[in-house]
């Protein structure tokens, strides 16, 4: 199978270390990993800002990135419901770039959506001996429904402590821009996760979306809470042998 | 109400950076939305056919949207046949004159008052008193907010940013016949407002209410209440004037089974309300003058995306399940629709040339919870999306924002930039100057790291 790896803007440059995980994850459950150079960004934060003009130029320059794959994962829940589910409303049906929206958009997923549902794998042979809770973010939650998919693989490594997060539904306050737009009610959303997630006695907290974690991580470390914050791809692409 | 929210400084982001400093603000909020976001979602929970009812709901709302003129003009009819008489508003000033002339035709100079958001949004109360008439709100919540000199904060329940103790000194302060002795017992407290109010339905000769919906077939209107001081208004008093607006119309009497069950089970929490009243024309004598309301909503059904914004049936679910409200409030929204239905509805009836209007489609982190609660499927974060697309942007914010999509469209240009933050990554300030202080002034900022993901390919792994 041909899988192109969608790295999202903000993991290649702040979170690299979710990019190297994807890869080896992949590469052991024995898929052929490529990475399309030419790749940049989905256009999220162009489009709910209020730029759509800009968003659908990005949307353009993604879907001829990744024609032709059979698969495109995403380690972003977020960037990937941008991609299925609002490229469609962006560039309505009959526009220049619908049919090739059409085209590239299903075969999209997020990491754990691919895991379960293409590769039919739950337990990916991970272990991460670590007190770990999940927070998941809104758009893997309410965007693309995800469910339990990511608490299925979790459950499944080694010597890893489940803990659930209270309220772990509400969300975050991250939003893209609304973080700088309305930095009160972010921060006050931001306060309350932290806090739900300290109670928690976790070591990690773990999500399917970086942007969310820089800014819950971004909380807990400004108060000095020593939670680490890791994606859920780094969690699974973790062995005995490569700890 | 002293004031108005018309003209009201500021914008979302000022009013609600004050709101989250005040922690028994907060603290209310917190407590009266849990509570009825619990009741919300376990009577939601019974019904093994609540997205169908879901769907039926939108689907019959588009329908009377699509057809608008067509059931507007059978309504009048049907009203008309009945004895009743129909007025047109083309907006609040129309409204509110032909409502003041209504009362006073009847020589009257104090009215009773069902509540009702259309006569909230006209701010009708402030009209009446110009020409010398008082409104007295009957419902408790709205009756708290208008003897507190308030305004309301919530749809449904308007003084929800009030906890009982308040409400005790308000009704200390403000209702004259109140024992000194009064608790803060929620019973207590509805029995010195029944004693307040039962005088004022005994002596009202004229009663203004709005409606939930109304039925183009037959020209009833229905109104669904929990205190029964909306049947008083209802039926005691010599002339009924109901404002309504144009979108709260069903075709058929079969299509109030649909929303009998969204909209306690979405609003109260409950399955049903304990007041439904069902009027159709002029009963019993009564004088009845039906005011409908356009006010911007025509306005807004051009809109093919903002258009669903007029399926609402104000049951506030939105805003019992919204992040962004319970730690804003519902002044801060700055128009009698708060919350995320609000964010989506104010600018569009008001259009978006205020600070503060144009400020509240980026009022939501597009969470999607208020989109999961609503019972007529409303995309609200498509809306607030759409929105914000049409909403007026600050010129560096522009300029910023093309500079980085300038940047992203194209590979080579973003591994550049990626670089140069690299290079300069030691010199990054814990807090950041201007804008950004935004971001840093409450969060630590993510290590950049040595190398982009996309470098490490390029070195690592291209073939």
């Amino acid at each position: 199978m041909r899988v192109a790896l969608f790295i999202t803007c903000v993991n290649d440059t702040l979170f690299p270390g979710t990019g190297k995980a994807v890869v080896s994850l992949l590469r052991r459950l024995g898929c052929d990993v490529d990475f399309p150079a030419a790749q940049t960004c989905c256009g999220q934060m162009h489009v709910n800002t209020g730029y759509p003009e800009e968003g659908v130029r990005l949307a353009r320059h993604f879907t001829e990135v990744f024609a032709g794959y059979d698969a495109v994962v995403a380690p972003s829940g977020s960037c990937a419901a941008m991609v299925r589910e609002q490229y469609p409303k962006l560039v309505r049906p009959g526009s220049r770039g619908a049919a090739a929206i059409a085209e590239v958009a299903p075969r999209v997923y997020e990491l754990s959506e691919f895991l379960i549902d293409v590769l039919k794998v739950d337990d990916v042979g991970a272990y991460f001996p670590h007190r770990v809770t999940y927070h998941p973010t809104c758009h893997s939650l309410r965007g693309l429904r995800l469910g339990d998919r990511p608490t299925r693989l979790l459950s499944k490594v080694r010597g890893l402590e489940l803990v659930p997060l209270p309220a772990a539904e509400e969300c975050c306050g991250f939003g893209g821009t609304f973080a700088v737009k309305n930095p009160a009610v972010s921060a006050a959303m931001g306060a309350d996760k932290a806090h739900n997630v300290l109670g928690t006695g976790a070591e990690v907290l773990c999500a399917a979306d970086n942007s969310c974690l820089m800014h819950i991580g971004g909380t807990l470390n400004r108060q000095r809470a020593g939670v680490r914050i890791m994606h859920l791809a780094e969690i699974l692409a973790t062995t005995e042998a490569t700890p | 109400m002293s004031g108005t929210f018309l003209g009201m400084p500021g914008n979302f982001p000022q009013n609600a950076a004050k709101a989250v400093q005040n922690s028994q603000l907060r603290y209310n909020l917190r407590k009266a939305t849990h509570t009825i976001r619990g009741k919300r979602a376990s009577v939601v929970s019974e019904l093994p056919d609540w997205q169908e009812l879901r769907a039926a709901g939108k689907a019959i709302k588009d329908e009377t949207l699509r057809h608008l003129d067509r059931y507007l003009l059978q309504l009048e009819e049907a009203v008309t046949a009945a004895g009743g008489t129909v007025h047109w508003a083309r907006d609040a000033a129309e409204a509110n004159r032909i409502v003041t002339d209504l009362v006073k035709a009847t020589g009257e100079t104090e009215v009773v008052k069902v509540k009702s958001m259309a006569t909230q949004e006209i701010e009708l109360n402030e009209a009446l008193a110009e020409q010398g008439i008082t409104a007295y709100e009957t419902d408790l919540a709205e009756l708290i907010v208008q003897l507190g000199d308030d305004f309301p904060s919530h749809i449904l329940v308007p003084a929800i940013h009030r906890n009982r103790a308040e409400i005790r000194e308000i009704f200390l302060d403000k209702m004259a016949e109140t024992p000194p002795g009064l608790t803060d017992e929620p019973a207590a407290l509805a029995e010195a407002a029944r004693l307040h109010l039962r005088e004022r339905f005994l002596k009202s000769k004229v009663a203004i209410s709005g409606a939930n919906f109304m039925i183009a077939e037959t020209g009833t209107l229905v109104v669904l209440e929990s205190e029964g001081n909306g049947r008083m208004c209802l039926t005691l008093p010599q002339t009924l004037i109901s404002v309504v607006g144009i979108e709260k119309l069903l075709p058929a009497w079969r299509d109030l089974e649909v929303f009998l069950q969204l909209l306690p089970r979405s609003s109260t929490g409950e399955r049903m309300n304990p007041y439904t009243s069902m009027w159709t024309g002029a009963v019993e004598g009564q004088d009845f003058h039906l005011v409908l309301l356009d006010n911007g909503r025509t306005g807004v059904l051009a809109d093919e995306v903002g258009r669903q914004a007029l399926r609402c049936i104000r049951c506030s679910a939105c805003l019992n399940v919204c992040p962004v409200y319970e730690r804003a409030g519902g002044h801060a929204y700055g128009s009698v629709y708060p919350g995320p239905i609000g964010a989506i509805l104010t600018p569009q009836l008001r259009g978006m040339s205020s600070d503060l209007d144009a400020s509240l489609p980026y009022a939501s982190s597009l969470c999607g919870a208020c989109f999961d609660a609503c019972p007529v499927a409303i995309d609200i974060p498509e809306v607030l999306v759409h929105l914000r697309a049409k909403a007026p942007h600050a010129p560096a914010e522009r300029a910023g924002m093309r500079v980085a999509g300038w940047i992203l469209n194209d590979e080579v240009r973003l591994g550049k930039a990626q670089r140069l933050a690299i290079r300069f990554r030691k010199l990054v300030p814990k807090r950041l100057p201007g804008p950004l202080s935004a971001w840093t002034d409450t969060r630590d900022l993510p290590e950049i790291p040595e190398e982009s993901f996309r470098d490490w390919w390029e070195r690592h792994e291209r073939p």
